[in-house]
């Protein structure tokens, strides 16, 4: 079992009274675009932002079963969560940029953790405005406030910036929600390339963007894994009714 | 059918004309303020040039020999800002990161409303807690100091004002948008890193603009220093001696002898002149910044 990235057995979580994931069993691969897709409320978000254990910011948070990245227990007492979440990076429903510039909202996740020569960021800064295909449109104004840029803009922005660090894996919460159909393209583009690279994991409500970007899917539906497997499988030949009525239209 | 009587319509009139009259109660008493304020102090100023008013180095207008020189009365109102900002900044700042960035949903039920008291305390008793208080705890650390001081105002005049800058500041902090301290843990950051790098940054601007009214408090402060500090004007920054501010002169002035209509009495006008320009400017420049901030994040 060396060749997984995520193993997620009977995983449980819940807001104070309210279970919202209800025993989630799933095994995801690296090097693989994996599209989590379900209704509003469905516990695809809550999902997602376990892995990187960024819920641990809401004090009502709870969560059971056996999480592991590489082997390793995520939610372990000895897991020391700043090194986890260089290593699984994120990128947000909306993008949320720094109110610094251009450079510097890069460069801070680099400064955070230790890096602090000019030239190394500045290598590290232009390479990951390049993988995030954002680097020909910005080169000449880094010093610009990033809040200036468009909305598709700074997502992009963001993505770069979760690059910038370095991490294996890449979570996308729902990246396209607040942008136009021409940043969407490009932001899927984009995860089409990192895919190479990185494990990456996106929720997404938009159906026909899960089957372009993703090589497996999950259904979720009030927090059950309905059905997981390879995207076109599930979408051509879902097994289970629920997620044909859902990929349908049928519902949600 | 749809029509109002005219007895209701006469009604709605009438409240609507008695709610816009005591609204108007408000400016009238600025204006009155200013306009008393203004012809006052031009009173003054044509007996006293404004030259000797901005740079004699002495404020003597009750004595024989008279000096009308504001400086040692702003120095004395700098000098307990100044210390009072030193407490008053970092405290406050302080515990406004705590309470928004750190503090439990409990120890926050528990902090606040004990802050909340803090600014409610009568500035009187702030006054008589730092003369009958402050000054004998100092005096035993630092020997040669005097009865009345700059030093014990301006600390309590700082602890005073501590609830002013935490709670505007928590405001600020607040404001920040929650997906900024994602972002910022999201790649790794501590605590620390968010509270210092991405909240404080972008909450700057509220920030200062809490600074900036908490400034215009202590300048405008009066019992503390009119009982704690002392009634010599004198141009120093030694903060162990008596000085007097150009609140407690006014205090001074106006609870002596002085006849009404005199050239002594007028001072007090320009006085507060001096001070209310002073404050005015300093609430501007923390509107401007409040203002600032709320552009940002719309």
């Amino acid at each position: 079992m060396n060749n997984v990235a995520f193993n997620i057995t009977r995983m449980r979580a819940s807001y104070g009274n309210k279970e919202v994931l209800k025993g989630i069993t799933i095994t995801i691969l690296p090097n693989s675009v994996t599209a989590l897709i379900g209704p509003s409320g469905c516990g695809k978000s809550t999902f997602i932002r376990s892995l990187n254990r960024i819920n641990d910011l809401i004090p009502s948070f709870r969560i059971s079963g056996d999480i592991l990245y590489r082997q390793k227990d995520i939610y372990d007492q000895e897991t020391d969560v700043v090194e986890l979440r260089r290593r699984i990076g994120m990128v947000f429903q909306k993008p949320n940029p720094f109110p610094k510039s251009i450079y510097e909202n890069i460069a801070y996740g680099l400064r955070i953790h230790g890096f602090t020569i000019k030239e190394t960021l500045d290598e590290i800064v232009e390479a990951s405005l390049k993988k995030a295909a954002l680097w020909d449109e910005v080169k000449d104004n880094l010093k610009q406030n990033a809040l200036t840029l468009s909305g598709g803009q700074q997502q992009r922005l963001c993505i770069a910036r979760t690059l910038a660090t370095q991490p294996e894996a890449l979570l996308f919460d729902e990246p396209c929600s607040a942008l136009d159909p021409i940043s969407t393209a490009k932001i899927e583009e984009l995860i089409h390339h990192l895919k190479k690279s990185y494990t990456i994991i996106i929720v997404t409500h938009n159906m026909q963007q899960a089957a372009r970007v993703s090589d497996y899917s999950g259904f979720f539906l009030l927090g059950e894994l309905v059905e997981f497997g390879k995207t076109q499988d599930m979408f051509t030949a879902p097994k289970d009714k629920r997620t044909e009525d859902y990929i349908t239209g049928r519902f949600g | 059918m749809f029509r109002k009587n005219k007895f209701q319509k006469l009604k709605e009139d009438l409240i609507e004309k008695l709610l816009f009259l005591f609204s108007l109660v408000s400016i009238f008493v600025t204006v009155g303020i200013v306009a008393v304020l203004s012809f006052e102090t031009f009173a003054f100023f044509k007996e006293v040039s404004l030259l000797e008013f901005f740079t004699d180095t002495q404020w003597t207008p009750l004595f024989v020999r008279k000096h009308f020189g504001i400086l040692p009365l702003l120095c004395g109102t700098l000098l307990t800002t100044l210390i009072a900002m030193l407490i008053a900044f970092p405290a406050g700042l302080i515990s406004a990161a705590y309470l928004s960035e750190y503090a439990s949903e409990k120890a926050r039920g528990i902090i606040k409303p004990i802050m909340e008291i803090l600014a409610a305390v009568p500035t009187v008793v702030y006054g008589y807690f730092a003369l009958l208080f402050v000054t004998p705890l100092l005096k035993k650390c630092i020997p040669g100091m005097s009865g009345f001081n700059s030093l014990s105002s301006g600390l309590v005049m700082g602890i005073m004002i501590i609830p002013l800058i935490s709670s505007l500041s928590e405001d600020a902090f607040h404001a920040v948008p929650m997906g900024l301290r994602e972002a910022g843990y999201a790649l790794g950051s501590s605590r620390l890193q968010v509270s210092l790098r991405i909240v404080l940054p972008a909450a700057f601007s509220g920030v200062c603009a809490a600074c900036v009214l908490a400034i215009s408090r202590a300048v405008g402060e009066t019992m503390i220093v009119a009982i704690a500090a002392g009634q010599q004007p004198r141009l120093t920054f030694n903060p162990l001696v008596p000085i007097e501010t150009i609140t407690a002169y006014i205090v001074q002035v106006s609870l002596g002898d002085t006849p009404h209509g005199s050239l002594e009495y007028r001072t007090i006008f320009a006085c507060g002149m001096f001070l209310f320009v002073m404050t005015y400017f300093l609430n501007i420049v923390s509107y401007k910044l409040r203002k600032h901030f709320q552009q940002v994040y719309e």
